[in-house]
C-alpha cells in the first residue's frame, strides 16, 4: 500500500478504526513479530546443519567433528560430507592416517623454534603428530575416534563423497561402519535446507 | 546455590569441549520431561555452552554455580520435545 493509492486521510481513519477495536499499532507489530518468530521456530532449516570436511590432517580433523557434535547437542539434524583428504577422518585407519606436518605451519607451537629445513627431515611428521596427540591427551581433549563415536551416538550422518572415494581407490569397506555414500548434488539439496553450512 | 534434587547426574569433570555438552545430551535422552539433570564440569567453555545448550533444547537452567573449581548446573528438561 503506497501513499499514492491510499490517501493520507483514509490511513488515519483506518488507524482510528483499529484503535476503536482496542488493537493498537504496537499490538499489530507485536503479533507480526510473534508470528515470524513462530514460523522461524517451525522452519526445519534452523535445526539443520550441513558441514563439509575436506582436510585430512590431525588438526583439521577436529573442527568439523566438534561442530557436528555440538550442533547435534543443540537439537540439530547434522550431516558431515567428507571429501578429498577429509575421507581420512572416517577411514578405518584414521589413527594412522591423520598426521600433522610442521613444515609450512608457522602457527604450530614448538618447544624451540625449528627452521623448515629441519622440520622437513624424516621423522619430523610422526614426531609432530605424536606431540600434538600427547598434548591433547594431557588436556583431556577427546580423540578423533571418540568424537566420531559420540557423533554416531547422537545420529550425526557421516557421508563420504563418492567421487573422491573412487578417485583415491577406496572401497566402502575402507570406512568405519555407518558411513553413507553420496554425491555433491545430494549434499547441496541438504545444504539448501540448512541455515548452518560450513566448509572446513 | 539452592538445594535441588537431581534425577540424574552427569560428571563431565576433566572433559573438554564439546564433551561436557555431549555427555549431557546423552544423559538428557534418558530423562523424562520435567526431570532434572545435574551437570558437573571443569571446562571453562561449559560456562557458556551449558546455558546455551539448555536454551536451545527449550530446557530451563534452574541454577548454576561454582564449587572449588567445579561448575555445577541444574537443568530441567522441557515439558515436551
Amino acid at each position: 500500500m503506497s501513499p499514492d493509492t491510499q490517501p493520507a486521510p483514509a490511513v488515519t481513519s483506518d488507524r482510528a478504526a483499529t484503535e476503536d477495536r482496542g488493537v493498537t499499532e504496537d499490538d499489530v507489530r507485536r503479533i507480526i513479530c510473534d508470528e515470524i518468530e513462530r514460523a522461524f521456530r517451525r522452519d526445519p532449516a534452523t535445526r539443520t546443519a550441513a558441514i563439509i570436511a575436506s582436510k585430512g590432517t590431525l588438526d583439521w580433523a577436529y573442527p568439523p567433528l566438534i561442530l557436528a557434535n555440538a550442533a547435534a547437542a543443540v537439537g540439530m539434524d547434522v550431516s558431515v560430507f567428507f571429501t578429498f583428504y577429509g575421507l581420512n577422518i572416517i577411514h578405518k585407519d584414521a589413527a594412522r592416517k591423520l598426521k600433522i606436518d610442521p613444515v609450512g605451519n608457522p602457527a604450530m607451537p614448538m618447544p624451540v623454534p625449528i627452521p623448515d629445513i629441519i622440520s622437513s627431515l624424516p621423522g619430523m611428521v610422526p614426531m609432530a603428530s605424536a606431540m600434538m596427540r600427547s598434548k591433547f591427551a594431557k588436556k583431556n581433549v577427546a580423540t578423533i575416534g571418540e568424537l566420531i563415536a559420540t557423533a554416531r551416538e547422537v545420529e550425526v550422518r557421516l557421508i563420504a563423497c563418492q567421487m573422491t572415494v573412487d578417485v583415491f581407490g577406496y572401497t566402502p569397506e575402507d570406512f568405519i561402519d555407518g558411513v553413507e555414500f553420496a554425491g555433491a548434488a545430494a549434499f547441496m539439496v541438504r545444504a539448501r535446507n540448512a541455515h548452518v553450512t560450513l566448509f572446513v | 546455590m539452592q538445594q535441588i534434587t537431581e534425577d540424574q547426574l552427569v560428571d563431565a569433570r576433566d572433559l573438554m569441549c564439546p564433551m561436557p555438552v555431549m555427555a549431557a545430551t546423552k544423559a538428557r535422552r534418558r530423562l523424562q520431561p520435567n526431570q532434572v539433570l545435574k551437570i558437573l564440569a571443569t571446562d571453562r567453555g561449559s560456562l557458556s555452552d551449558i546455558p546455551a545448550w539448555a536454551e536451545a533444547n527449550g530446557d530451563e537452567l534452574l541454577d548454576s554455580g561454582e564449587d572449588n573449581g567445579v561448575y555445577v548446573f541444574y537443568v530441567r528438561k522441557a515439558d515436551q520435545e
